[in-house]
């Protein structure tokens, strides 16, 4: 049995990564997990400068998962590639950074740095978060302007383009696929759901930036069905990501037609989760008596 | 830090809605600092719930305990979990928790409700002894200082209806020690309501004490990949210039030293 799958150029030696956003730079679960089992680890999400991100609180728990707004903090790209990728290039593991900006060309110019550096296999191209007010989704709401960011970003990098798609659109194939004339390699289907949540003793809004995305077992079967429109509508490998609790959840995601998998809100409650997952689509594979990850699409 | 399938050996509530649950986990117990805490994974919650953080009281012998009080529907599951019951912990979390005093100055710990819970740890493994502060809103909100008392601190109780202790604030006993005692070496150690921390950060720079602080954050992760923590700090970096710093809560602190959190409004 080979569990290995590719993603553009990006080998990976198994299906799982990790959602960007729930598992830091890799350094702060590699306590806890063997890091190097999985088959890249995503980081969250970087632009060209420091980002400071929302005020709090920036999450809350709901039914069947969380809602999230933390707003994209990060160190820029400097700060990751002097604090973070030191850690990461010791650690025999693929590394998809994950990447925004607040315009067109601010995506081009950190994709350009990031492109530079060693270490990076893949980019995530993240036009789909919900929580930032410029940039993020509005980058998504437009099928032009999101396929303008692709474009930009492909001009200044040859390492593997992925594009995450955000899940809250009428039709995402019709995102999938100008991603895809864009340049992008691969796709990540799907991000968070835009959510609120309101306390009603004390009659306000229970995150600081009033919306955020909501997470967790709750959109899993939304994810399930995108994973499945996407797949039967473009030719490249799609990352199925959204409510990956167990193994099975990552499965069905793969029976959808999804090429690899990323692990994400999970990581908070059991962070062996994604080993788990590892673990539990190899014995699958087994039972069903196939030989490639590929086989699991129905 | 490491995940454990801990058995709970002792589970039994206390006065006021507040419970002692006591697991064994000889490993977590060992590695364990006062000021440091762990995550919970309540079994009884839908398997899609977050971990639930409780400060340390206890870590000896192997056996870890936690007080708590029932305020939502984490630790109203809690409530109900037997002993014999086996409970996913992961920790012990947080930076190095809080620093020890020298013999030669007088702790001082201040405690807010069951913010007296890591006060406890730490009292036992302070080089001296000295003087523990409990505020509570009625005799029902302050908990375990004969356990204080054993080990031979002075406990000075206050509560907002004076229901036991000195009726008032918990600033306002500490106050009155430190003006009668200018001249002594004394470090502070608080946990505690945010509005008790922010006015013991405002009695340090007043009465030129250190004071180290255990806040209090909502927490997803525990072990700083979210983000859903943070705090602003400030700080001196080596050159002596003053920076401000995001940090994690769960990672960094939760202990802050007193003149370096910015507080909001």
């Amino acid at each position: 049995m080979d569990l290995s799958v590719k993603i553009g150029k990006l080998e990976m030696k198994n299906p799982v990564t990790v959602a960007s956003g729930t598992f830091g730079y890799g350094l702060e679960y590699s306590e806890l997990i063997d890091i190097e089992k999985l088959g890249a680890i995503t980081v969250k999400g970087i632009k060209k400068d420091p980002c400071p991100g929302n005020p709090l609180p920036r999450f809350c728990e709901v039914p069947g998962g969380m809602i999230n707004a933390i707003g994209l903090q990060g160190p820029g790209v400097e700060g990751f590639v002097k604090d973070d990728m030191p850690f990461l290039r010791t650690k025999n593991v693929p590394v998809i950074v994950n990447m925004w900006g607040t315009s067109v060309e601010g995506y081009a110019e950190t994709a350009a740095l990031l492109d530079k550096v060693e270490g990076i296999d893949a980019l995530e191209l993240n036009v789909s978060c919900p929580n930032v007010k410029k940039g993020g989704s509005s980058f998504s709401a437009n099928p032009d302007l999101m396929a303008e960011v692709v474009k930009a970003v492909r001009e200044q990098t040859s390492l593997t383009l992925i594009t995450k798609l955000a899940p809250n659109v009428p039709d995402i194939t019709i995102y999938a696929k100008k991603a895809v004339e864009a340049g992008a390699d691969a796709l990540s289907v799907c991000n968070t759901v835009p959510a609120m949540a309101i306390d009603i003793e004390a009659r306000k809004h229970v995150i600081a930036n009033k919306t955020g995305g909501l997470s967790g077992a709750a959109i899993h079967h939304i994810a399930v069905k995108l994973v499945w429109e996407v797949t039967h509508a473009v030719d490249v490998p799609v990352i199925g990501m959204g409510g990956i609790m167990e193994p099975k959840d990552a499965i069905e995601l793969m029976a959808a037609g999804a090429t690899a998998v990323a692990v994400g809100t999970a990581n908070f409650i059991d962070p062996t989760t994604p080993i788990r997952v590892i673990d539990g689509i190899a014995d699958y594979m087994q039972r069903h008596g196939m030989q490639t990850p590929k086989e699991i699409a129905i | 830090m490491q995940l454990d399938d801990a058995e709970i050996i002792f589970h039994e509530p206390l006065k006021g809605g507040y419970r002692l649950i006591k697991f064994k986990t000889p490993e977590i117990a060992a590695a364990s600092k006062p000021g440091q805490y762990v995550q919970v994974r309540i079994p009884n919650l839908e398997a899609t719930a977050l971990r639930r953080p409780f400060s340390i009281c206890g870590a000896e012998d192997g056996v870890l305990t936690i007080l708590y009080k029932q305020v939502g529907r984490g630790t109203f599951a809690m409530g109900d979990l037997q002993v014999g019951k086996k409970v996913n912990i992961l920790g012990p979390l947080g930076d190095c928790g809080f620093p020890l005093c020298d013999s030669a100055t007088t702790p001082l710990l201040i405690g807010g409700g069951f913010g007296v819970a890591p006060l406890l740890f730490l009292a036992k493994q302070l080089p001296q002894k000295g003087v523990l502060f409990v505020g509570g809103r009625t005799a029902d909100d302050i908990l375990i200082t004969e356990e204080f008392e054993k080990i031979g601190w002075d406990v000075q109780l206050c509560t907002n209806d004076g229901s036991v202790g000195t009726k008032g604030f918990v600033t306002a006993a500490l106050d009155a020690w430190l003006e009668a005692h200018p001249d002594t070496k004394a470090e502070m150690y608080a946990c505690g309501p945010e509005p008790m921390l922010k006015a013991i950060d405002e009695r340090a720079a007043r009465f030129n004490r250190v004071a180290w602080l255990s806040l209090d954050h909502r927490m997803a992760c525990g072990v700083g990949a979210c983000l859903g923590c943070i705090q602003k700090v400030r700080l001196t970096d080596e050159a002596g210039n003053v920076v401000e710093k995001t940090l994690r809560v769960c990672k960094d602190g939760p202990i802050f030293k007193s003149g370096t959190i910015v507080w909001e409004a």
